[in-house]
């Protein structure tokens, strides 16, 4: 199939995916601002100085490359499985499913949609800890490939979570009950060293501690977790969701009867 | 080479209901053909398995001789589907709807454009491209949904019941339109539940029932099969007794309205002879039901005292 002929829908998916977050920003853009200004208020500015420093950085220094990912990892995966299951709640991803587009260039369409989205969110919360604290940033590269590589996980789990659901519980129901809870604990607002060493062992099945720490690394140069074994975990969550989910398109599971 | 090409098509859904029972079928290009059946027939399951929609269990599809599985994309460029169900974004616009579609069967913006408005303009929704499509009536988004797959000028459009619920006049300019559509050169496959739509429309028909094809010839021929009509005469006076119609099946409805059933070997003469004789004065007749309805009824029924 020539290029051309895949990039004109993959480009129709990504505009449409991206205007529609862009057209509703006040439920997608401030958000995140507002209750991210209110972590570093409470958890930086009122409550850090009492907590004094961890592992040799301010309070606040450390806990914001962890608030920062959580508001990536939230909307990437929160645009993917909402867009998505209102497609197939309207049924207009039926618009989709009878055009000639390869079931990778429809994932590839949603998760860089996810990935914008993700991206862009981060990119607010950031100018708003800048109000709080100077951002260090060790590495550029090491901090743009764990954005984008986290936003593009937590997109395509998104996505499963949508051609899983059949109503609109089943999309809440896993950030509510599942992803939540593994941020709470994914060593955002603290090492892990200072948890008792069965519940480091605990965390180390916790995907978003490696995240986490691989963006506090870009960032401060400072993680709990080695690097390397950081990328290798992203690494492997990526193309394992990848499979997954490409699986569950190529079976047409909860898009096709 | 047909326009479509079903061999043996079978699909048995999750919860073991069998709705197609194994289903040949050929569609000529150029053909306005109708697939008519009653609900739970297997009609859409059919249409959505041709779409890509649904799974098929087995069977094979071709489409302008292209393979649904082996060449799904060049299958799937050749159909243009309008379904039954408003199946759009409510919160985006007209041309945004058909520009995107545009847009997921490889088309240029530029030329998406043009061809929007051609299409919108034809329909009548040009003047109306910016509204979001949750502001449209019934019969608008019907119409947009028809432009939406003519965006990539199919060879062939299938249209799963598309004048359900639309007002008499707006589903005779569509007709005009389908009609015009297909003079030009497009294959029209068409399921609907007005069968004088299908009789006055399609060339050739399928009748499909219980995930069989029940009927599969050209209108012309169906109709011939037709042994008896029934027709309903009004007249000037009323009368309280019907004469004696020379052994034809007759009902006096209320005192000015007859229903007489006439055989295609009996003469209708004769009912005007016995009507004159008896000093009774017709002013108009009617059919009760469309000639298509009648044999449609009349399979149907055959098909399930086969069963």
């Amino acid at each position: 199939m020539p290029l051309q002929s895949l990039f004109i829908p993959f480009s129709t998916i990504v505009i449409k995916e991206v205007s529609r977050f862009m057209r509703i920003w006040v439920q997608t853009i401030v958000p995140p601002a507002i209750s991210m200004t209110l972590y570093f208020v409470i958890f930086g500015s009122l409550i850090g100085p009492r907590i004094g420093t961890m592992n040799g950085f301010d309070y606040i220094d450390y806990i914001a490359p962890g608030i920062i990912m959580m508001s990536i990892i939230n909307n990437a995966y929160a645009n993917v499985v909402s867009s998505f299951y209102g497609a197939k709640f309207q049924r207009h991803i039926e618009e989709i499913l009878v055009a000639p587009i390869p079931n990778f260039i429809i994932l590839a369409g949603y998760v860089t949609g996810g990935v914008v989205r993700g991206f862009l969110v981060g990119m607010v919360v950031t100018i708003v800890a800048l109000f709080f604290t100077d951002l260090h940033l060790h590495s550029f590269t090491i901090t743009i490939a764990v954005v984008l590589m986290t936003s593009i996980v937590f997109s395509l789990a998104g996505m499963i979570n949508a051609i899983f659901a059949n109503k609109f519980d089943d999309i809440s129901i896993i950030p509510t009950f599942v992803l939540t809870p593994l941020i709470y604990l994914g060593g955002v607002f603290y090492s892990i060293d200072l948890l008792p060493e069965f519940w480091q062992k605990v965390s180390a099945f916790n995907p978003i501690l490696y995240m986490v720490n691989a963006f506090r690394y870009g960032m401060l140069g400072e993680s709990d977790i080695s690097i390397t074994h950081a990328f290798i975990m992203l690494i492997i969550f990526t193309i394992t969701l990848l499979i997954v989910s490409l699986q569950l398109l190529n079976r047409g599971v909860g898009i096709k009867s | 080479m047909p326009a479509l090409e079903i061999n043996n098509l079978k699909k048995i859904y999750p919860n073991k209901l069998e709705a197609l029972k194994g289903i040949d079928l050929n569609v000529n290009q150029g053909d306005f053909f109708a697939l008519l059946g009653p609900n739970g027939a297997g009609k859409s399951t059919t249409i959505g398995i041709i779409c890509g929609l649904v799974n098929k269990t087995s069977g094979a599809i071709k489409v302008f001789g292209h393979d649904i599985d082996s060449e799904n994309s060049a299958a799937k460029s050749c159909i243009g589907i309008v379904p039954q169900e408003i199946n759009f974004s409510q919160f985006e616009t007209c041309l945004g709807i058909v520009l995107n579609q545009g847009g997921y069967y490889g088309i240029k913006r530029r030329v998406a454009m043009k061809r929007a408005e051609k299409y919108l303009g034809k329909l009548g929704l040009w003047e109306r491209r910016n509204e979001y499509s949750r502001n449209l009536s019934g019969g608008m988004k019907r119409r947009l949904m028809i432009a939406r797959a003519l965006i990539h000028e199919p060879k062939m459009l299938i249209l799963d019941e598309p004048t359900a619920g639309v007002d008499v006049e707006l589903r005779r300019s569509m007709w005009d339109f389908l009609i015009d559509l297909n003079q030009q050169g497009t294959t029209i496959v068409l399921t609907t539940h007005y069968l004088e739509e299908a009789e006055s429309l399609c060339k050739n028909i399928a009748i499909i029932d219980q995930g069989k094809i029940v009927e599969d010839t050209s209108m012309k021929q169906l109709l011939s099969k037709l042994d008896k009509e029934t027709f309903f005469f009004d007249l000037v006076e009323p009368i309280t007794m019907l004469p004696d119609l020379n052994g034809l099946s007759s009902k006096l409805i209320d005192p000015t309205t007859v229903e007489i059933e006439i055989l295609r070997k009996d003469n209708i003469n004769q009912v005007f002879d016995i009507f004159s004789s008896n000093n009774i004065n017709v002013c108009s007749m009617r059919n009760k039901s469309s000639r298509l309805e009648e044999l449609f009824l009349d399979l149907l029924d055959n098909n399930n005292r086969t069963d």
